[in-house]
């Protein structure tokens, strides 16, 4: 019942993921934070099977940063995802696969451009402009489709994003009432209030 | 009793050396010099070649898809180029490695490997034979030229201690000290890859002529110069080229671009330069017969 999306506008991403843990019909908690900082300028929202999402993230987020300190520098954007995928991709083949989709977005500092990466359970990677996971993807990609500008403010991508969050909320019959927003720009990550 | 400790790779002397390591490195600066230097778009590597004899069939070296005839310079990554100076079997092995490792981490990460990285892998290799032991290290210096989005163009040494570091122009093999000095003279920060060239064959041309003993080699480097500077190009491509030459710099699309000069282009290249001051040695030249240049 996951919901995140993500979407690229002039030298930032933002990416947002809704709050609630869930076990089947009950809400267990409204205050879960499903995007993880991985390294400086560069943030995964995950969703998918409870348990194997955590796991999974933790697991990515330690070899980043181990990568980071060992190299002293961290992994392009590119790089990670890139990395990110072959990981699930060997764990689809392994005998217990995770059951993760991700969002991989971040800020490559070396050539000033922002990344966004769509990335399934089964290993599918893509580059996209904008991107969605989770029953949210149905409503909002063909707004998304309308309204994304690569070339926007933080300010327009914000709205815009807000265009998919109420549409969600409008149309979707469980619709989860809280999302954490996080940008990732030249300066790093930061949170923002929507 | 100084033997007693010279044979084991890992164990310290008493006065804290690990003789071994010494002695790689003497093997080093016996080989053919390799000279690198850095520029603020590309780098620059010449290596001399040492003359193996003019029976040695070079015919198949030319075929080879990248250019250079493959004995001191190589291609690591299409982002790195590497220069050794040492044993070359050592070196040819180490190469693999290296060419391995790259690989490994496109594989890994879809990019080129960052050139720190590569030269990191290189020297926890050679670190390996002077704690863990084996026969003996390698006898091998590389140079690394590459480019990487982190730190752009870059220069590193490393050697059989593996230890690395990096350089805005450095040598490594014979004549090394003199060679140096050279480069610290005439090295000027935003040097263009042009004049990084122009550089790297003016401390070649010095360092081989001038400082190189014995006879034989003496006369044959006077007479490298003589053919240089008193013919045409058409002789010279007769002869066996003895300088390898590489740059890298970035193609119209900002990617690494890797040229390992073919023996044709390292003669017109030399041409080119060595015309430039044709007549003042003449008469040193002069009295050297021409078959004694090979």
């Amino acid at each position: 019942m996951d919901i995140s999306f993500a979407l690229t506008g002039k030298g930032y991403v933002i990416v947002a993921a809704d709050t609630t843990a869930a076990r089947s019909i009950v809400k267990m908690k409204v205050d879960e934070d499903k995007i993880k900082v991985l390294s400086p300028h560069l943030l995964m929202a995950y969703s998918g099977e409870p348990g194997d999402t955590v796991q999974f993230a933790e697991y990515i987020e330690r070899n980043i940063r181990l990568y980071h300190i060992r190299n002293t520098y961290a992994l392009r954007p590119p790089s990670a995802a890139s990395w990110i995928r072959r990981s699930l991709a060997d764990s689809l083949r392994s005998r217990r696969p995770y059951a993760v989709n991700l969002l991989v977005g971040g800020y490559d500092t070396s050539t000033h451009t922002p990344h966004l990466y769509w990335i399934d359970y089964l290993g599918t990677m893509s580059e996209v402009p904008f991107a969605a996971h989770g029953y949210g993807a149905y409503f909002a990609l063909s707004l998304l489709d309308r309204y994304h500008d690569p070339e926007a403010s933080v300010e327009e991508g914000l709205a815009t994003l807000r265009r998919c969050l109420d549409e969600v909320a409008k149309r979707l019959v469980v619709t989860p009432e809280k999302y954490k927003v996080k940008i990732v720009d030249k300066d790093g990550v930061r949170e923002v209030e929507i | 009793m100084a033997r007693r400790y010279d044979s084991r790779t890992t164990i310290f002397s008493p006065e804290g050396r690990l003789y071994q390591i010494e002695y790689a490195m003497e093997a080093i600066s016996h080989a053919g010099i390799v000279i690198g230097v850095l520029s603020k778009d590309g780098v620059v590597l010449a290596a001399e070649k040492k003359v193996t004899g003019k029976l040695l069939d070079m015919s198949g070296a030319k075929g080879q898809s990248y250019g250079g005839s493959g004995e001191k310079i190589f291609l690591l990554n299409s982002n790195v180029i590497g220069g050794v100076a040492g044993i070359t079997a050592d070196a040819n092995s180490l190469i693999n490695y290296a060419r391995q490792a790259a690989q490994r981490h496109l594989y890994m990460y879809n990019e080129d490997i960052p050139v720190e990285l590569l030269a990191q892998r290189l020297c926890d290799l050679k670190q390996g034979y002077t704690q863990y032991g084996g026969l003996r290290p390698f006898g091998v210096s590389l140079l690394y030229a590459g480019y990487d989005p982190h730190y752009q163009f870059q220069l590193y040494h490393s050697d059989p201690s593996g230890n690395y570091s990096g350089w805005k122009a450095t040598c490594i093999g014979a004549n090394n000290g003199t060679a140096t000095s050279l480069l610290k003279q005439d090295y000027k920060e935003d040097i263009s890859v042009a004049d990084a060239i122009e550089l790297v064959l003016k401390v070649m041309s010095k360092t081989m002529d001038s400082t190189t003993l014995g006879s034989e080699k003496r006369a044959y480097y006077l007479a490298l110069r003589f053919v240089f500077r008193k013919r045409g190009a058409a002789q010279i491509a007769d002869r066996e080229t003895t300088v390898e030459f590489a740059t890298l710099t970035l193609d119209a699309e900002k990617k690494p671009k890797a040229k390992i000069y073919n023996p044709a282009e390292i003669d017109a290249l030399l041409h080119k330069h060595g015309l430039a001051k044709k007549d003042e040695e003449g008469s040193v030249a002069a009295p050297i017969p021409s078959d004694q240049t090979v």
